[in-house]
């Protein structure tokens, strides 16, 4: 087992949380604050969606996790080592084909060429697209692509996925047919998920938890547990229910800043 | 991997199955030797028209035969040079000189090219003096050379480099600086770093940028080239075709001229269109940037 395994194995343990963010701030150069002190656990295996409006730093704060970026203070903490991360991009590399942008993942954690291959076509029948692993990205449509982007994201073998709006570009119908591919996923390869959107029926339909923030700055504004039993569909009364609750607490934090102004 | 049973799954597989095919467009168009066709013809038609109003312009006497020769003349010193070797010779030294300096002008323009690109101060002091030497006509520095190196190779090659290389490295620049943010974020997120983050990232995504660089700077090799065989003349060296112009001249011999440039206009359009463009063809359709096809 190697270190990064332990780690992973010592993360999905139910003794300590899988992301723990302890009161980050965060300001860029002498900007306003970004974020106000968010502390937030994410324990392991637990699907918890981050909502809000623009500017609540939803982003910014799933940067910090990613560690792409620094708090300015406070502390995160991701005991499973580098998470991996989907933007609303696919972001897949047009010169590569689909397989090989899976490759990519797998060859930049050092894995033996012969191994690749076969764990590249692994995650691309797990993702449903065994037969596309030949295609070039401008050959697959936008749904196929985002699935890519998930198999690349899960060849980094973490156990923390950070999704930055991965579905906001997608039509509806890809939308809700993905929404049921990530929770399949998830179920069968027992991640924990972080998931931004500002799209509160969406957050319904995924999350165990919905973690409101309020904007400019971030702060963790409420919090909502989703006691609705999976498989969900995005048109249900209870997701519906929870959702008009939800969205009625965004407005009353997006007017705050009507009145300000 | 699991094996998916439950009809749930099969629900959603079959699904999925379906709105990828509904999703993913078959692409069709006309063959590629029609298309070859296609395009081929309008340019001949132009030129068989161009011939014609030459034949006149002749025939009408605007101008005496020497200075305007018929397009049979030419096409007859044209013949008469190729078969005694004077022609093919002149093209083929003028080639090798012109693939040289462009190898030359490659090893030098790429890695100037990434220090502009991605050290700072470097970008700040050399690029804009790069970007504005591609605005120079390099036979500006013909004088300079012969002074410098006096009659011979050297000269030449000076410069073919200074005209080529601010074009390979500008394409360079350009091709980094159009990669898209994004690429290089999901670079740090996949875990490259450093080199390995330029060798699996950085430089395949600048490389549409850098291929036109590359094309460009050999059209500049072969004008400078041309310019500076024109003048760096002396019996030592090779004819190049620049010097066969400027034997031409020397001998009021327009259809000479005319064929040396015709030479000149082969070589150049044959290395374009037998080189450069399927290179570029084929890193533009791999990415699927070569426009809508129907």
């Amino acid at each position: 087992m190697t270190l990064l395994q332990q780690h992973a194995e010592a993360a999905r343990t139910p003794s300590g949380p899988a992301v723990r963010i302890s009161s980050v701030t965060k300001r860029f150069g002498a900007g306003p604050l970004v974020l106000d002190d968010v502390s937030l656990d994410v324990a392991p295996g637990e699907f918890v969606c981050l909502l809000g409006a623009s500017g609540c730093g939803k982003s910014t704060l799933l940067n910090l996790v990613a560690d792409l970026d620094q708090p300015t203070s406070g502390t995160v903490e991701v005991p499973g080592g580098r998470p991996a991360l989907m933007f609303q991009e696919p972001a897949l590399f047009p010169w590569l084909t689909a397989a090989q942008n899976v490759e990519l993942a797998l060859r930049l954690k050092g894995v033996a060429k012969k191994e690749r291959r076969e764990r590249a076509g692994q995650l691309l029948e797990l993702v449903r697209l065994k037969d596309a692993g030949g295609k070039r990205v401008h050959e697959l449509s936008g749904g196929m692509r985002q699935r890519v982007a998930m198999a690349r994201a899960l060849a980094q073998d973490s156990h923390v996925l950070l999704m930055d709006e991965p579905f906001a570009a997608l039509d509806a119908i890809t939308r809700d047919v993905l929404h049921e591919e990530l929770v399949r996923i998830r179920e069968s390869q027992s991640l924990t998920v972080l998931f931004v959107t500002h799209n509160v029926r969406e957050a319904v339909r995924l999350g165990e938890r919905v973690v409101l923030l309020s904007s400019r700055p971030g702060r963790v504004a409420k919090e909502y547990a989703v006691d609705i039993e999976q498989p969900r569909r995005i048109e249900s009364p209870d997701v519906a229910r929870l959702s008009v609750e939800i969205t009625e607490d965004l407005r009353n934090e997006i007017r705050r800043h009507g009145g300000q102004s | 991997m699991s094996v998916f049973t439950t009809k749930r799954d099969e629900d959603l597989a079959s699904l999925e199955a379906g709105l990828d095919a509904l999703e993913s467009h078959v692409e069709t168009g006309p063959s590629r030797g029609r298309k070859l066709l296609g395009a081929a013809w309008p340019p001949l038609v132009a030129l068989a028209l161009l011939l014609l109003a030459w034949e006149l312009a002749y025939r009408a006497g605007l101008k005496p035969t020497y200075a305007l020769p018929s397009p049979a003349d030419v096409g007859l010193k044209l013949w008469e040079q190729l078969r005694d070797g004077t022609l093919p010779s002149a093209m083929g030294t003028s080639l090798s000189r012109g693939g040289l300096g462009f190898l030359l002008a490659l090893a030098i323009g790429t890695p100037l090219g990434l220090l502009i690109a991605r050290v700072r101060p470097v970008r700040l002091g050399i690029g804009p003096i790069v970007s504005g030497l591609q605005s120079l006509p390099s036979v500006a520095w013909v004088p300079a050379s012969i002074i410098f190196f006096g009659i011979g190779d050297a000269a030449i090659y000076a410069v073919v480099l200074l005209g080529a290389v601010p074009s390979i490295a500008n394409g360079m620049v350009s091709g980094i600086d159009q990669v898209p943010p994004l690429y290089s974020r999901v670079g740090q997120v996949l875990g490259a770093r450093g080199l390995s983050a330029a060798r699996y990232v950085l430089l395949p995504a600048a490389l549409p940028g850098y291929v036109g660089g590359l094309r460009q700077g050999w059209a500049f090799s072969w004008r400078s080239l041309m310019a500076a065989e024109l003048i760096v003349n002396s019996p030592e060296l090779g004819q190049g075709l620049g010097q066969l112009l400027d034997q031409g001249r020397f001998l009021s011999d327009m259809s000479l001229v005319f064929a040396g440039i015709l030479g000149i206009f082969a070589v150049g359009i044959a290395v374009e269109l037998l080189f450069f463009a399927p290179i570029e063809r084929r890193v533009l359709r791999r990415r699927g940037l070569t426009g809508v096809r129907h």
